[in-house]
């Protein structure tokens, strides 16, 4: 099983005062809001959930897997999670 | 930015009161907590997906002190950003 948006959405809407029109916005303007502040730099962190971190990586070298051939991979960011230490234990509990 | 700012954020854009928006900001990562606690996976189109991966245990050293340790074996979230975050956050 996997859990999607769309089921999130459902639970949402099935609380009071939430119709499923106005669910779908919510949590479009809630991923909206996440992703933005990531564009800009700014890290997300949701205590008991965990960190969502924008990391600069360097310029590298690399290699192509599939043709072995050598490669510059360019200066990037990327988005790393750190897990805290809640959702750790739920995980193991 | 923190869950409060978010939560702020977003009460703002959509206009909940503060209690109706930190319901549903709860709801939203608490399902993904629940869901992984499971043992299930999570698929954020856009944002990112989850699954949970088994690490055995493993000979490992305390990088404190230098003492080699045992560690043993756990689950832990495993995290995939989702096409459009990555395209957004390294234009």
């Amino acid at each position: 099983m996997t859990l999607t948006k769309a089921q999130i959405i459902e639970e949402i809407s099935s609380k009071d005062g939430f119709t499923k029109k106005n669910s779908i916005e919510i949590v479009e303007t809630l991923l909206d809001i996440i992703k933005s502040t990531l564009e800009s730099g700014d890290d997300v962190l949701i205590s008991g959930f965990g960190k969502f971190c924008v990391k600069e990586k360097k310029e590298r070298r690399g290699r192509n897997p599939a043709t072995g051939d050598d490669m510059m991979l360019s200066a990037r960011k990327v988005v790393t999670f750190k897990c805290s230490s809640k959702l750790r234990d739920m995980i193991n509990g | 930015m923190n869950k409060l700012e978010l939560i702020a954020m977003l009460k703002n854009e959509c206009r909940l009161s503060k209690k109706e928006t930190a319901i549903i900001v709860d709801l939203f990562f608490d399902s993904m907590s629940e869901a992984l606690a499971r043992g299930e996976r999570v698929e954020i189109r856009g944002l990112c997906s989850f699954c949970v991966k088994e690490y055995e245990s493993y000979k490992g050293r305390n990088p404190k002190t230098g003492e080699r340790v045992q560690v043993a074996p756990k689950n832990l979230p495993f995290f995939k950003c989702g096409k459009e975050l990555k395209e957004r956050v390294d234009y």
